[in-house]
């Protein structure tokens, strides 16, 4: 048959890094492409964090205490960072659900007999999710400004440390993404996956700075909260917006929040890639 | 030599379960061997193992010359593997999912656009090419993950139930598929619960129970072991039915049974249409009138009762990994 031929002779190079890229773009694609066509995924994924921050906006604003004040206006602008940092995060769920469904549905049984780069179809996915995460973000970012957020407003700031500011909070939500593909490979159904890639989100997010001053905290909780990666972005995000509330603790990644930020993502990266790579590999669909 | 697909002593366990108890298969260039067997028996397992997918405890496979456990990536590039759910990207259209399949299969976008063309064209699936396969029917869903294993022509195929929940048209159509495929000179191992479909597609047919391969050869062959031919006859008269009883069990391998109120006598035979022609002769010299004759095949379950002597048992007990057996 001639298509054959045709097809051996398109061959893409064998180089290792250039097929991996080139398979997990063409993934990356392909999930983009469904995320168009289910419209109301992505459009379920901006209401929700929208939603958390009119809510906390409105109805915690002026009772809870940033520093020595309860000002509403104060709190605003202490809030956002931490929503972000939320919203960025609950990216993982949908990232566990859609492999989760790609196994279910003998997707990955199909990728897996197909001779392409072992972690594509796992990077396809999380780089996708990254990009669904940006628009998300930007969404939010201007209901935030609607609603009366602004940079600048505790500590003098410029573009450029915002822009690195919503740089660290993509890059973290990129690294959660890891974390979700691991639990999408490890549980039955996307039913079980969405719940078990969100559930424990809520405590890593609510012991942390992002809601509340973690410096008013019991101590030990306080520790918890000091050292917890997503605090550690959270505090970046206060400092690189130049937004109140910034923790005074003693804790090295309070106290150096843009390094912790980086070394923690870069981390979890690594350890859930590999995790989740290999799982895929003996994946059994 | 060994054929396209050879596999030697592949065991696999999940947990307490023995899914392969040491599978020996071989497969010659250009035949189709068919896997028969109930859910459960081991079939998608081994059809995993040679496919890459799930690495066997024990034992050596060879496809397309290749060894599976040793030059993993060189098998997939030469295999194409259609599974039992049409594992396809429903949200995305045919095309897209054609074009995906080749790009991934490392061909170029250019070319696995063309391809993609040619494929749909040729399954009868340019009308709905630019759809999301959500709107696609049964029959066509399967027809696209076919074309999806096909995009590289690839020399040998492995069909896992490849018509399970299909209506008998589109049963039908695909078997036509099937078939002008392998006198392209493909290799295929199909797995399947239908003695019938192994019958119509298969050269040889390997029949697997609890990880076993318990029988292989032709279909005649199995079933001449099976000896579950039987001849049905329904008499126009029900005064001829002691007649017609006495021509059967004369003929027949034994006592014909008969079942009064239809006017219908069943009797085992082996010789299959050689007899049955027999058996008109006498009939009519006897000035029988019969409405209705025929050679009634043996079914898996007959296959069955006589190899294993216990009938095909429907549940899956193939582990937690390939609940897809039992989840027909």
């Amino acid at each position: 048959m001639s298509a054959v031929t045709d097809a051996v002779r398109a061959d893409v190079p064998g180089n290792r890094l250039v097929r991996s890229v080139r398979d997990s773009l063409v993934v990356a694609r392909r999930n983009l492409i469904r995320m168009t066509r289910i419209p109301e995924m992505v459009l379920f994924g901006i209401i929700q964090p929208v939603m958390f921050v009119v809510l906390f906006t409105y109805v915690f604003g002026g009772s809870i205490k940033v520093g020595s004040t309860t000002d509403s206006g104060v709190y605003k602008d202490f809030l956002m960072a931490g929503i972000f940092a939320q919203t960025v995060t609950f990216a993982t769920a949908g990232s566990a659900a859609g492999i989760a469904d790609d196994m279910q549905k003998g997707l990955v049984d199909r990728f897996r007999s197909l001779p392409m780069a072992r972690g594509a179809v796992l990077t396809g996915r999380t780089v996708a999710d990254l990009a669904q995460t940006a628009v998300t973000l930007l969404v939010l970012a201007i209901v935030a400004l609607l609603v009366g957020w602004r940079t600048g407003t505790a500590e003098p700031t410029d573009p450029g440390r915002i822009l690195a500011g919503f740089g660290l909070l993509l890059l973290l939500g990129y690294a959660f993404t890891w974390i979700g593909a691991l639990i999408g490979l490890s549980v039955r159904t996307p039913e079980a996956a969405t719940s078990g890639g969100i559930i424990w989100l809520f405590p890593v997010t609510f012991v942390s700075n992002a809601f509340v001053d973690s410096t008013q905290m019991t101590p030990w909780l306080r520790h918890i909260a000091d050292w917890n990666p997503f605090s550690a972005s959270v505090q970046a995000c206060r400092e690189l917006f130049g937004n109140p509330g910034v923790s005074t603790s003693d804790a090295w990644p309070m106290q150096h929040p843009v390094w912790a930020t980086l070394l923690y993502s870069i981390l979890i990266i690594a350890v859930f890639r590999t995790l989740a790579v290999r799982k895929y590999r003996g994946a059994a669909g | 030599m060994p054929g396209a697909i050879y596999a030697e002593g592949l065991v696999k366990t999940f947990g307490d379960v023995k899914a392969l108890d040491g599978v020996d298969l071989d497969v010659p260039e250009g035949t189709v061997l068919g896997l028969l067997g109930p859910n459960g028996a081991g079939k998608t397992t081994a059809v995993r193992c040679l496919t890459t997918l799930l690495r066997p405890d024990r034992g050596r496979a060879v496809v397309a010359g290749l060894d599976v456990l040793g030059q993993p990536d060189a098998v997939r590039r030469s295999i194409g593997l259609s599974g039992q759910f049409a594992a396809v990207d429903e949200y995305l259209t045919g095309r897209e999912n054609l074009q995906m399949v080749g790009q991934l299969y490392q061909m170029r976008a250019k070319p696995a656009k063309a391809r993609a063309a040619e494929l749909l064209e040729q399954f009868h699936l340019a009308d709905a090419a630019d759809r999301p396969a959500k709107t696609y029917s049964g029959g066509m869903r399967r027809r696209l993950d076919l074309a999806a294993a096909l995009v590289v022509s690839p020399p040998v195929m492995f069909m896992d139930e490849p018509t399970t929940g299909l209506d008998p048209r589109n049963r039908q159509q695909l078997w036509e598929v099937i078939k002008q495929l392998v006198s392209g000179g493909t290799t295929l191992l199909l797995t399947t619960q239908y003695l019938e479909e192994a019958d119509h597609l298969a050269h040889d047919i390997a029949v697997v129970d609890h990880g076993r391969v318990i029988a292989q050869g032709t279909s005649d062959q199995l079933k001449a072991r099976t000896g579950g031919e039987r001849v049905e006859v329904v008499v126009h008269d029900r005064e001829h039915l002691s007649a017609a009883a006495a021509v059967l069990g004369g003929l027949g391998k034994g006592e014909a049974t008969v079942e009064d109120h239809m006017r219908k006598l069943t009797v085992p035979v082996t010789g299959g249409a050689k007899l049955l022609s027999e058996i008109i002769r006498e009939l009519d010299g006897r000035g029988i009138e019969i409405d209705d004759i025929g050679l009634r095949r043996p079914t898996l379950d007959d296959v069955f009762l006589s190899l294993t002597g216990h009938a095909a048992e429907t549940e899956g007990t193939e582990g937690p990994q390939s609940g897809k057996e039992a989840a027909q």
